[in-house]
C-alpha cells in the first residue's frame, strides 16, 4: 500500500482564472524520500496543501480526484484529523513556534491532540534529542538562530507521530551551512524512523544526495517523475529547473560531444570525471 | 517573586487594589502604597518600578489638579492622586512579575476558555515581532525618500499611509501562516486539551495568599472601626461659582 | 564611492554587531557581501543611505559623512532594495507605486510620468501598469519592488538578499538585469548567501564574520578558499569542489563556474587528442 496515492488530482483557487493543478497522479511508496520541484507556480505547494487537508478546508476552491495518504481518503477530512497522518513543516520558521519555550512548543500538538500528560512528555523529549535540540528545550523561540527554529518547527510536528512528512522550502531562509545541516538531519530521521519525506525545495544541489526520487512539476502538471539522475535532463532544463551546477556542467560536456554519464552529487562528478579525464 | 505562581500573585495585587479602593484616609493610602515598596525591593525590579511610576506621575498631578480646581480639600486632593499611584503601582508589579506564558497557564487552569488564554499568549508573543516588522516597513519607505518628520499636520497624518498599509498587510499574511501552522498542530481537533506544563502552587504561594487574607482583614477592620486622622490644612481653591444664568434672564425679563 | 573605516555599530539593548568593519567600494563596483546570517550584512548597507549612523568611526558616500546628511537626500544616491517587498508595497496601482519615490524627491509630474513608463518597459511590468500590487505573483511583486527603487535611477544601487525564494529562472533574469546595471556603470552591491549566484556573477567578494571583513577579493579568490568559506558558514561552490577533488590531474583551483570548468576540460580532452573537432560554444 502507497504511503501517498493520488489520482487525477486537480485544483482550482476559488476566484482563481486557471487551475493550479491538473490531472496530478503520483504514487509515493513507504519511507521514500522524494523530493519535489518545479518553477514558482507550478503546482507544488498545491499539492503539498491537499495532503493534509489545507485544501480544501483552509483554502477552497474545487478539488476533483482522488487522494489517500497513510491508506486513509482525505475526503470529508480536516487537518486536524490528517495531523496525525502527515506533517507539515513550512517555510518561514518564526511563523510555526507559538509558545514562550521550545520544550512547551514542541508538545504544542500533543497538547491539542489531548494526548495524556505522561506520554506526551515522553514524546516531546524523544522529539527534541532526535532533532538535536535537547539542550535548547528552555530557550525562547526568538533566541534561537533560524536553523536551530527549523529543528523546533521539526520536532513539534515530530512529536505528532506522523507516518509522512511534508516539508515546503524549508531552507528558504538559512545559510548554505545551516542548510545543508537540516537536510541532513531530516534525511537521518526519515531514514531512522522510515518517514516517507516529501520535500520540496529548489536547492538541488543540496538535497539531490538524499533524493530516492525528484518529482518536476511545470504548469500544474507532473512532467518528470523518476530517479535523480534520469530527471536531471534536458526537460528539465528547459523547464527551468535549477540543476545542481556539476550536473549542469556534464550537460555541457555532452553537448561538446563526450561520451558521459550524469552525476548529481559532487562526488558522482568527481568520479565521473576522473574517469574522463585519465582515459 | 518571579517564581510564584502568578495566581497568588494575582490575590495579592487584588488586595491592594481592594485596600486602596476602600479607604480615602491619607495616611491609610499612604500605607497601602508604602507597603508596595519592600515587595518591590525583593522581586528586584526597583528600577523598572520606578521608570512605570514616573511616568504615571504625570495623571497622578492631573488627578491632583483637578480635585483642586473642582474645591476637594489639599490633604484629600494629594490622598486621592496616592490612591491612584497605589493601584497602579499594584498592577505593575504583577506584571513585572508573571511572563506572559505563565499568565496564559494561570488562565487556562482557572478554566477560561482555552481560545482566551492562547490568543492573550500569542498577542503578546507577537508583539516584538511586530515592532521588528514596523520598524523594517519604517526603514524600507523612508529608502525611498519618505520624510516622516516634515510637513504640515496633515501632511504628516498622510506620511503614515505608506506606513500602514504594508505593516497591515504584512500582519494580515503573517495571521494566515500562523492558522495553517496552527490547523498543522491540529489545533482544537478535541475540547479536551491535556497541558504539559502545570503551575503548581508552593508553600510560598498559600503564604502569600495568607499574608494578603490577613492583610485585607485588617485593612477592613480599620477602615470600619477606626478612627483615623484626618489632618485638614485649610488651603483651597476658593468654590468656583458657575453663573446663574437662568436667574439672570428672568431678572430682564 | 563608498567608504566604510573602523565601524562598530550595536543595537539598543544588543551585543556589537559590526566589530571594527573597513570597505571601499569604488564607484562602478560590482560587490557581493557575503556572511553568516547575524554576521552583520544587512546592518551594513542600512548604513549606506543613512538608515543607521555608525556608533564608532565614520561612513562616507562620495565624500561626504553619512551623519551629515538625512536618510532622504542620501537615498537620492543610494536605492537600497529591501528582501521582502511586502514591506513596502502600499498603493493602490503599481504606477503609483512607482511614482511615490520620485514625488518624495520632488521630480515634476512629466519627469514622473516619463521615468514610470521606462522603468516599467525595462522590467516588462507594462501589463501590470494600472493593476494593484497586491494582485500579483510573488515574483511579479519582487519586480515591482526592484522598479519602485531602480525609478529614480540611484547611482550606487544595493540589494539585500535578492535571491531568496526565486527560482532559477527567476534568478537568472537577475543575474542578467544585475549585470545590465554593472554595464551602465552604476556601483551594485548585493547581500547574499547564495555562492552559485555568486559564482556565475563573478563580483568581488567581501565575506563578513562576526561583524568583521574577513576577506575581500576576486569571487574566484575568496570562494575557493576553503577555510574563510568555513568561517563565514558558506559553502565552495560545487565546481570548486570538483576542481579541488581533481587537482592532482592539474584541475586550475581558480574555476568555480561550470562554463570555465567546461572550457578546462574541453582543452585538456583536446591535448589528449580525444576531443572532437568543434568549436567552442561562448
Amino acid at each position: 500500500m502507497a504511503a501517498i496515492s493520488a489520482r487525477n488530482l486537480s485544483f482550482k483557487y476559488a476566484g482563481a482564472e486557471k487551475p493550479s493543478m491538473e490531472n496530478v497522479s503520483v504514487s509515493i511508496e513507504k519511507g521514500e524520500f522524494v523530493i519535489l520541484t518545479g518553477p514558482s507556480g507550478c503546482g507544488k505547494t498545491t499539492l503539498c496543501r491537499c495532503l493534509n487537508g489545507l485544501i480544501p478546508n483552509f483554502y477552497s476552491g474545487d478539488l476533483t480526484g482522488n487522494l489517500e495518504v497513510d491508506g486513509v481518503n482525505v475526503a470529508g477530512k480536516t487537518t486536524a484529523e490528517l495531523a496525525s497522518h502527515v506533517g507539515f513543516v513550512f517555510q518561514n520558521p518564526e511563523n510555526q513556534l507559538f509558545s514562550l519555550s521550545v520544550e512547551r512548543d514542541v508538545g504544542f500538538g500533543l497538547e491539542n491532540m489531548g494526548v495524556p500528560r505522561e506520554e506526551a512528555i515522553e514524546r516531546v523529549q524523544w522529539a527534541m534529542r532526535a532533532t538535536g535540540i535537547f539542550d535548547l528545550r528552555g530557550k525562547a523561540p526568538y533566541e534561537l538562530s533560524g536553523g536551530q527554529q527549523q529543528r523546533a518547527a521539526i520536532a513539534g510536528i515530530l512529536a505528532m507521530q506522523p507516518k509522512i512528512l511534508v516539508l515546503d522550502e524549508p531552507t528558504s531562509f538559512l545559510d548554505p551551512k545551516s542548510a545543508e545541516e537540516i537536510v541532513a538531519a531530516i534525511a537521518k530521521l526519515s531514514h531512522d524512523i522510515g518517514l516517507t519525506t516529501l520535500l520540496v525545495e529548489h536547492r538541488l544541489d543540496i538535497v539531490s544526495r538524499y533524493a530516492d526520487r525528484v518529482i518536476v512539476m511545470d504548469e500544474g502538471k507532473v512532467e518528470l517523475d523518476g530517479a535523480p539522475g534520469e530527471v536531471y535532463n534536458d526537460r528539465a532544463r528547459l523547464i527551468g529547473v535549477g540543476l545542481p551546477r556539476v550536473t549542469m556542467l556534464f550537460h555541457l560536456l555532452r553537448t561538446e560531444g563526450f561520451d558521459v554519464n550524469n552525476p548529481i552529487t559532487v562526488e558522482q562528478a568527481s568520479d565521473e570525471l576522473r574517469r574522463l579525464l585519465t582515459k | 517573586m518571579h517564581r510564584l505562581d502568578p495566581r497568588s500573585k494575582f490575590m495579592l495585587m487584588l488586595g491592594f487594589f481592594v485596600s486602596a479602593l476602600m479607604f480615602t484616609n491619607i495616611f491609610a493610602l499612604l500605607t497601602v502604597f508604602l507597603m508596595q515598596v519592600p515587595i518591590v525591593f525583593v522581586a528586584k525590579t526597583v528600577k523598572r518600578w520606578l521608570q512605570s511610576m514616573r511616568g504615571v506621575l504625570v495623571y497622578g498631578g492631573f488627578i491632583f489638579i483637578m480635585n483642586m480646581i473642582f474645591g476637594t480639600p489639599l490633604v484629600q486632593a494629594i490622598a486621592f492622586s496616592i490612591r491612584f499611584l497605589a493601584v497602579v503601582s499594584a498592577f505593575s508589579l504583577f506584571f513585572m512579575t508573571t511572563s506572559a506564558d505563565d499568565l496564559g497557564l494561570a488562565l487556562e487552569q482557572i478554566h477560561a476558555p482555552y481560545s482566551i488564554a492562547f490568543t492573550f499568549t500569542t498577542a503578546v508573543r507577537l508583539v516584538p515581532t511586530m515592532a521588528i516588522d514596523a520598524q523594517t516597513v519604517v526603514d524600507a519607505q523612508r529608502s525611498r525618500g519618505l520624510e516622516l518628520d516634515k510637513g504640515n499636520f496633515m501632511k504628516r497624518i498622510r506620511n503614515y499611509v505608506p506606513i500602514l498599509i504594508p505593516l497591515i498587510i504584512s500582519a494580515i499574511r503573517r495571521s494566515v501562516e500562523l492558522a495553517e501552522a496552527l490547523e498543522a498542530r491540529a489545533f482544537g481537533a478535541t475540547e479536551k486539551r491535556t497541558s504539559i506544563v502545570i503551575l503548581k502552587m508552593r508553600p510560598a504561594d498559600y503564604l502569600v495568599i495568607i499574608a494578603t487574607l490577613i492583610g485585607l482583614g485588617f485593612a477592613v477592620y480599620v477602615y470600619l472601626h477606626v478612627p483615623l486622622p484626618n489632618p485638614v490644612i485649610p488651603i483651597q481653591l476658593p468654590r468656583i461659582s458657575w453663573p446663574n444664568l437662568h436667574a439672570s434672564r428672568i431678572g430682564q425679563a | 564611492m563608498i567608504s566604510i573605516q573602523n565601524v562598530t555599530f550595536h543595537y539598543p539593548d544588543g551585543p556589537d554587531v559590526l566589530q571594527g568593519a573597513n570597505l571601499e567600494i569604488r564607484d562602478g563596483e560590482f560587490v557581493a557581501i557575503m556572511g553568516e546570517n547575524g554576521a552583520g550584512k544587512t546592518t551594513l548597507v542600512k548604513m549606506f543611505n543613512g538608515l543607521l549612523k555608525p556608533d564608532n568611526g565614520t561612513i562616507t558616500v562620495d565624500g561626504i559623512d553619512t551623519r551629515k546628511k538625512s536618510v532622504a537626500q542620501l537615498s537620492r544616491d543610494v536605492g537600497l532594495i529591501f528582501q521582502n517587498p511586502d514591506n513596502q508595497l502600499f498603493a493602490e496601482t503599481v504606477a503609483q507605486e512607482l511614482a511615490f519615490s520620485l514625488r518624495n524627491f520632488g521630480f515634476s509630474e512629466d519627469v514622473i510620468e516619463r521615468r514610470v513608463t521606462s522603468i516599467l518597459n525595462t522590467l516588462d511590468l507594462e501589463r501590470y501598469e494600472k493593476s494593484s500590487p497586491f494582485v500579483l505573483s510573488g515574483g511579479e511583486r519582487k519586480r515591482v519592488a526592484l522598479a519602485a527603487i531602480l525609478v529614480w535611477d540611484p547611482k550606487h544601487v544595493i540589494m539585500d538578499e535578492p535571491t531568496i525564494g526565486q527560482d532559477y529562472l527567476q534568478k537568472d533574469r537577475l543575474r542578467n538585469f544585475i549585470m545590465q546595471l554593472v554595464s551602465q556603470g552604476k556601483t551594485v552591491v548585493i547581500v547574499t548567501h547564495d555562492v552559485e549566484f555568486v559564482a556565475e556573477c563573478m563580483p568581488r567578494v567581501v565575506l563578513l564574520s562576526h561583524g568583521k571583513v574577513i576577506g575581500d577579493g576576486s569571487a574566484t579568490t575568496i570562494l575557493t578558499n576553503s577555510s574563510l568559506v568555513q568561517q563565514a558558514s558558506l559553502v565552495l561552490p560545487q565546481i570548486s569542489t570538483l576542481m579541488k577533488n581533481l587537482a592532482d590531474l592539474g584541475a586550475p583551483s581558480e574555476i568555480i563556474d561550470a562554463y570555465s570548468a567546461r572550457d578546462f576540460v574541453v582543452a585538456q580532452m583536446r591535448r589528449k587528442g580525444e576531443a572532437r573537432a568543434r568549436p567552442l560554444k561562448s
